[in-house]
């Protein structure tokens, strides 16, 4: 159950590029990884990819696909029909290094803005105890395998270069969610409010929760309803809401 | 729909150093149905329901009531035997009554998380759909005036319980029959009664309703009964999109079946 596939994809690095055509054959229960590494083997030696597990996890193999953010490993041939031409092109939201591979240092730095875990004052590594419900919201978010994908589709940034400095993007926005809702984070009581910086220093703002983070997420994390959204209300509590902004003050509750 | 190429500067997914690949994008899928679909719906239903709100006729057959018209705040309202139509407006109020409420709903739903998403997309194209680029030059998202003043949903959500609780008592009032004794029921009763639960579930699946009942705790395990509130609010919410839809077709259809009840195109049929 072979065939011989049509597949356009892009070669060249940040001078320029373009998308070339080939032909490569295509066996049955085959991914895109898979043909694009026939195809190296085979017609374009040279050509880079970069990859690690082929098997979901590592989050290593984004590309687009016909358009579509997507991990190559993960992306099945039976999904396109024999004639049909199959377009990778690397991720078109940040740098290109070369052929497929892009630089996704953005991420990176954008890691590091994110203040990370404050330890509970009083207790020890070893001494944390939590409740299953209460790190139940946090535990969808570590399923992520920065992929960036999310990054990449995120409009903010993919059409509008301008706004990289200003905004944080789904994953760590997620990230500030995730360490909000941890129920030993400390960063309240060293005086950072999470929820307030995801506004004023993260760009919380700048999303429009029209969800594309969530349509791409090889893990099918909910984003935007179990991330963004919450964080946007919480934001709200902080900045747009006097009366909650009152009840906090008055009955010191929310704890 | 092929994707049109303008002569733009670059900018985007055509930065200098980013895969140069001059399409706007390379989607192959009919990505663009569903921002138009619900471009069509929502024209549809704004101009269906401008229409019945400036009517301000046939609007109430008794003992139903059009969902556009309740409460009835004006003194002009025509009487509706126990119904919620109280004289808060005088009659200097000269255009129609429903234009006196219907502020709050509409603020409800411009401001609701899944609208908002569908509008944004549909309307705005910011952007029209994942990977494909959006027309605009500049965007500042929802950082700064008027779109800071989505943050308000939430008030918008306090009003649009206290209008489900006053529906919900529209919709009992059609077990009276048309001279307001008890113990009747008419396919309007069951009309108002789907109308009134998908409000109810619309209303209550809103994230900012997850929010209030649980969302906002840091320690779920320390508020056992907002922790069950808000897993309940969370599955309900999960079909948010849907029922945002179906409740909007549901008080269309309300307001069409008053409307064709109160102008005599058509006699309710009567079950008891
Ligand atoms: S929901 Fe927000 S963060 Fe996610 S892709 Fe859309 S704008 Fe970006
Ligand atoms: S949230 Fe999903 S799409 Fe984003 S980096 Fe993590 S796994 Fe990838
Ligand atoms: S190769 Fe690891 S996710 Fe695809
Ligand atoms: S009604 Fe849709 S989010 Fe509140």
């Amino acid at each position: 159950m072979s065939y011989t596939g049509h597949f356009r994809v892009w070669r060249g690095d940040a001078e320029g590029g373009e998308l070339k055509d080939f032909e490569v054959e295509v066996n049955e229960g085959e991914v895109v990884l898979d043909v694009i590494h026939r195809l190296q083997a085979t017609q374009a030696h040279d050509l880079a990819v970069r990859w690690n597990c082929k098997a979901g996890k590592c989050g290593s193999c984004s590309a687009e696909v016909n358009g579509r953010p997507r991990l190559m490993c993960m992306t099945r041939m039976s999904v396109f029909a024999e004639d049909e031409t199959v377009t990778v092109t690397p991720m078109r939201a940040f740098p290109v290094l070369r052929d497929l591979v892009t630089d996704v240092s953005f991420n990176y730095a954008k890691a590091r803005e994110i203040p990370s875990f404050v330890p509970p004052p009083g207790l020890a590594p070893g001494e944390y105890r939590m409740a299953q419900q209460d790190v139940g919201r946090s535990q969808e978010f570590r399923k992520c395998i920065e992929c960036f994908l999310c990054q990449d589709t995120c409009h903010v940034v993919r059409d509008h270069e301008e706004n990289k400095p200003d905004f944080a993007g789904p994953r760590f926005l997620m990230r500030i969610a995730e360490l909000d809702m941890h129920p030993l984070d400390a960063a309240a009581e060293t005086g950072l409010d999470r929820a307030r910086t995801a506004q004023d220093v993260h760009g919380l703002g700048y999303c429009n929760i029209t969800k594309c983070c969530t349509e791409v997420c090889p893990e099918q994390i909910h984003i935007t309803d179990n991330a963004l959204i919450p964080m946007k209300e919480r934001t709200a509590d902080r900045k747009y809401d006097p009366l909650v902004w009152l009840g906090d003050r008055i009955f010191r509750r929310d704890k | 729909m092929a994707s049109i190429e303008r002569p733009r500067p670059p900018a985007g997914v055509h930065t200098p150093g980013r895969a140069a690949i001059p399409a706007r994008h390379l989607r192959t899928d009919r990505w663009w149905l569903a921002p138009t679909v619900t471009v069509v719906v929502l024209t549809a239903f704004v101009v269906y329901s401008t229409w019945r709100a400036f009517a301000n006729a046939d609007y109430y057959a008794a003992p139903y009531v059009s969902p556009f018209y309740s409460p009835c705040l004006a003194s002009d309202c025509v009487p509706m035997r126990g119904g919620a139509d109280l004289a808060v407006f005088g009659p200097w109020w000269g255009i129609s009554p429903a234009l006196i409420v219907l502020i709050f709903p509409l603020g409800f739903r411009l401001t609701c998380y899944y609208y908002r998403k569908a509008y944004y997309r549909g309307f705005w194209s910011a952007p029209p759909a994942c990977a494909v680029a959006e027309p605009h030059a500049r965007y500042t998202g929802e950082t700064r005036l008027p779109l800071v003043l989505q943050n308000v949903h939430r008030y918008f959500f306090y009003f649009a319980l206290a209008f489900a609780v006053i529906l919900s008592y529209d919709a009992a009032l059609g077990f009276r029959d048309p001279a307001g004794h008890w113990g009747h029921m008419g396919l309007g009763t069951l009309v108002l009664l789907a109308n009134i639960a998908l409000i109810w579930a619309y209303t209550l699946s809103c994230h900012s309703c997850r929010h209030i009942v649980g969302g906002r705790l840091k320690h779920f395990s320390r508020h056992p009964v907002r922790y069950r509130m808000w897993t309940w609010v969370s599955r309900l919410n999960a079909h948010h999109m849907a029922l945002a839809w179906a409740s909007l077709v549901g008080v269309a259809v309300a307001d069409l079946y008053v409307y064709l009840v109160a102008s005599g195109a058509f006699a309710d049929p009567r079950f008891f």
